[in-house]
């Protein structure tokens, strides 16, 4: 994770109305917006369980999934949740792009704004990438940051402070512990950032000094080296996926001695408060950061978490569709 | 903004009551009111009409027509139908009846849930100025404010209806 990576010093996810137009990362989301977008998650909860799971919200609206990196919750949820509010869904893989062609990010860009479509779903393996779009394509469509780089990934981070209150109540009453490899994870910036938006009064980081270096602390978090002193009385556990490749750089030694450090299991889970709530952002490495037993276990809700990023995508489509066609900057 | 004196509710609420009772069979009549006033309403009348069905209550917001226009509500709340709407009559409850858009956006959502076998719409006030073919079944009290008033539930405890002036326009 680097820390104060900005893209430019304006405010470009609210519009001159003041709006939230494009959403890009949870800096700069004041408490009030991301409590509106729980609160309608709730309602897009409800709605999928029905029989019929749509709503005419987004008609006429078309949204493109712009995804130059390999996804599939995220892409499919998203292509879900814009389908469910009835708008027209634009599918558009890397390897089907003319990017492979040589063409840049913005002339994509500006091909499907010639085709008239209202908004913008991106994944790019560029930190800043959806942050150029936004600012390419200003009020005239909306823009989601689907993941950048190691930056930021905030439709992840909103779906997860929205489990975590759904299980459990209000964030200002909860200790959240964040495991693995917070240095590289957009997951998990973004993930501090939505917590302590909403007033989370400990926020604890656990993985190797590699990984999860003391530097943290200066993002208001507590740092720990050591898995069961970090899991300590922890009211909700996060773990990240380890990437492999960090083993290649050599910041860690192996798999078998990662898990056995940091690992998580039902046993290691002793520590934590005794209902702790399990997350995981997928896809898992079972055996690595968390153990089967536990992923399966009753208290991981990760395929809880699926269900709620749908319903989370559907309420952030829904609150910048509704901002467009608004004051233009 | 001005406000006039307002009306007593319950004795409207009574007359709603009476209204509907050639609709009321206990087992068989679902009910739903609208957030917010309409939701009110609705509780009070689902618990004196004593319906075995629990109360349906919906939220339009992601139905309205001119949300492209308005955007979100700030507060959207949940929808929650807990019975099967299918082949059912039901008694749709809000509290203003005026242009007939939010009732028609509440139609559309009721039926996701299911093709009702009839829906009779009962409200506290008919306000007049439809812009659709929507009428009340049942209507407590009809009114018809001059431009620059509005009608105006509060509540839920207590409930008043009031006809507020609104400022800055003719």
């Amino acid at each position: 994770m680097r820390k104060g990576l900005h893209f430019g010093d304006a405010d470009i996810q609210h519009g001159a109305d003041g709006r939230l137009r494009h959403l890009l990362s949870m800096e700069g989301l004041r408490a009030g917006e991301i409590l509106q977008i729980l609160d309608a998650a709730e309602s897009f909860l409800e709605i999928g369980q029905r029989v019929i799971k749509k709503t005419p919200t987004l008609r006429g609206r078309t949204i493109v999934n712009l995804f130059f990196e390999n996804s599939t919750r995220t892409r499919s949820t998203f292509e879900l949740a814009a389908k469910r509010l009835s708008a027209d869904v634009l599918n558009i893989a890397v390897s089907t792009s003319s990017q492979s062609k040589g063409e840049s990010l913005l002339d994509t860009v500006d091909n499907l704004r010639a085709m008239h479509v209202d908004g913008f779903v991106i994944r790019h393996p560029e930190a800043g990438a959806a942050h150029q779009v936004a600012r390419h394509v200003g009020g005239e469509a909306l823009v989601i940051n689907a993941g950048d780089g190691q930056h930021a990934h905030p439709t992840q981070a909103l779906l997860d402070v929205f489990t975590i209150r759904h299980y459990r109540g209000p964030i200002e009453n909860l200790v959240v512990a964040i495991v693995g490899d917070v240095l590289h994870s957009r997951v998990a910036r973004s993930q501090i950032y939505a917590l302590s938006t909403l007033g989370c009064p400990e926020i604890r980081v656990i993985g190797p000094r590699t990984l999860v270096p003391a530097e943290l602390s200066a993002l208001g978090v507590h740092v720990y080296h050591d898995l069961d002193a970090g899991l300590q009385g922890a009211d909700v556990v996060c773990a990240l996926r380890l990437q492999r490749e960090r083993m290649e750089t050599h910041r860690l030694p192996s798999q078998d001695e990662y898990h056995r450090r940091f690992g998580l299991t039902s046993q290691r889970l002793e520590k934590a408060a005794a209902d702790a709530l399990v997350l995981h952002p997928g896809p898992m490495n079972r055996g690595v950061e968390i153990a089967s037993e536990l992923a399966d276990g009753p208290q991981a809700v990760i395929l809880a978490q699926v269900t709620h990023g749908l319903a989370v995508r559907m309420a952030v489509l829904t609150l910048l569709a509704g901002a467009l066609g608004g004051e233009e900057d | 903004m001005s406000t006039k004196p307002g009306w007593e509710v319950e004795p409207l609420l009574d007359a709603m009551m009476r209204s509907l009772a050639p609709w009321r069979q206990e087992a068989e009549t679902g009910m739903i009111g609208i957030y917010t006033g309409g939701a009110w309403i609705a509780r009070r009348l689902h618990a004196a009409m004593g319906l075995d069905l629990p109360l349906g209550e919906v939220d339009i917001s992601f139905y309205r027509d001119d949300f492209s226009h308005v955007g979100l509500h700030p507060q959207v709340r949940a929808s929650h139908i807990p019975f099967d709407v299918d082949g059912r009559q039901i008694i749709l409850v809000d509290d203003v009846c005026y242009t007939g858009r939010t009732i028609r956006a509440a139609m559309n959502e009721i039926f996701d849930y299911g093709r009702p076998a009839r829906i009779i719409l009962a409200v506290l006030v008919d306000r007049g100025g439809r812009e659709l073919p929507i009428q009340p079944d049942v209507a407590a009290l009809r009114l018809t404010p001059v431009s620059g008033e509005a009608i105006k539930l509060t509540g839920p405890e207590p409930l008043c209806l009031e006809l507020r002036q609104v400022e800055g326009r003719p």
